[in-house]
């Protein structure tokens, strides 16, 4: 039982992060429980899709299905956090102001949530389909520890949202003025993370080269399977022994997402009326 | 219909890097065999593994830089290395008590 709560425990806790960083970074917006709650239950329908169609996806691609198909969604969650964090640029200054007089909500934020409902519902099915695949292989397997099975799960999902909750409520925390900044901060660390780990995925396929690999190995320090490192690959994709492709791809969007926010700043500003 | 059409130029990518070296590794009774392989140093090798087991399996070792399902009853193709001399483990995620396993570079 322990053992099964400890699996579902890490595979949770990563999307839970997530989440946690989403709905924090959507303050402000009105009807996003609505929109998250959408985004978390169109990715457990997905995991489910993907657990038993793994069969069927492995086979795609001259066998590398599962590696395309997961760089594929890191690109798209990728593209979609860079978007919110560009958007954000221009309306952030609007959302704070707004949250501090009314603590009200602002009406025209259905794109940007939109958006974020995709990054959701892709953090949901990337760790879902794996913990669903466990679980069916543990309920296939044992006859007689089911009942422990569904307590482990259970006990293991709980915990995972209990951090992701965790990091939510501290997020709220943080003093309006900074709240904007520090949330595009870990959206943005949490896009080039994503990115990295696409690329992670596409070394494995062998269709990229990895320059060099590993370019360094911390694993020492902090290895990946231990929750500190489990906690930072889903925050900014920490590999301990990242290929220098990773990095890459790391610091590119970085870059690229950066650069877009500035330009959204200036093209943009946030504090004249807008003319949606 | 575009994640498709992307999937086909990707995988006709990956027949220009066609690597040398193969190997077969069985998963049964959620065990792998041989659970120690060997391979040449420097040099990038292919793994096929066949999971005899009714249920999925994640190969996975941190060490390779591999995370892998393979569907119970599947087979799956796996790239491992160019590495350096010296052993990397790798464990069935599942069912980690009795799957695992060590690659030896030579």
């Amino acid at each position: 039982m322990f053992g099964t709560a400890l699996i579902v425990f890490r595979e949770v806790l990563e999307a839970a992060l997530i989440v946690g960083i989403v709905a924090a970074a959507t303050r402000g917006i009105a009807g996003r429980g609505r929109w998250i709650a959408t985004g978390i239950a169109a990715g457990i329908a997905g995991s489910l899709l993907v657990a038993f169609g793994a069969q069927a996806l492995s086979q795609l691609a001259a066998g590398m299905g599962q590696e395309v198909f997961n760089a594929s969604i890191l690109g798209i969650a990728v593209a979609m956090l860079a978007w919110h964090n560009i958007w954000m640029s221009a309306h952030g200054r609007e959302l704070a102001c707004h949250a501090q007089e009314v603590g009200g909500e602002i009406r025209n934020g259905s794109k940007a949530l939109s958006v974020l409902l995709v990054v959701i519902a892709i953090a949901v099915l990337r760790e879902g389909s794996e913990t669903v695949l466990f679980l069916y292989g543990v309920a296939l397997s044992g006859g007689a520890g089911r009942a422990a099975m569904v307590t482990g799960g259970a006990l293991g999902l709980l915990g995972g949202v209990l951090v992701g909750w965790l990091l939510f409520a501290g997020l709220l925390r943080i003093p309006l003025k900074w709240f904007f900044s520090a949330t595009s901060f870990l959206v943005l660390l949490l896009a080039a993370g994503m990115a990295s780990q696409a690329a992670r995925f596409l070394i494995q396929a062998d269709m990229l080269p990895s320059l060099a690999s590993p370019l360094w190995d911390t694993s020492g320090v902090i290895s990946n399977s231990s929750m500190t490192g489990k906690a930072l690959q889903g925050l900014l994709g920490y590999d301990a022994r990242p290929a220098g492709m990773q990095i890459a791809f790391f610091l590119t969007a970085l870059v690229v997402i950066w650069a877009g926010m500035g330009w959204a700043r200036h093209r943009l500003p946030g504090n004249h009326p807008q003319t949606a | 219909m575009s994640r498709l059409a992307l999937a086909l130029v990707l995988s006709a990518a990956t027949v220009a890097f066609a690597a040398e070296g193969e190997f077969n590794v069985t998963l049964e009774g959620h065990k792998f065999t041989p659970d120690r392989i060997e391979i040449p140093a420097g040099k990038k090798v292919k793994f096929f593994v066949e999971n005899k087991d009714a249920t999925p399996e994640e190969f996975e070792s941190e060490a390779l830089k591999i995370e892998k399902v393979i569907p119970g009853h599947g087979k799956a193709t796996i790239y491992v290395g160019p590495l350096k001399a010296g052993e990397y483990k790798f464990v069935g995620e599942y069912n980690e008590k009795t799957a695992h396993g060590v690659v030896v570079a030579k």
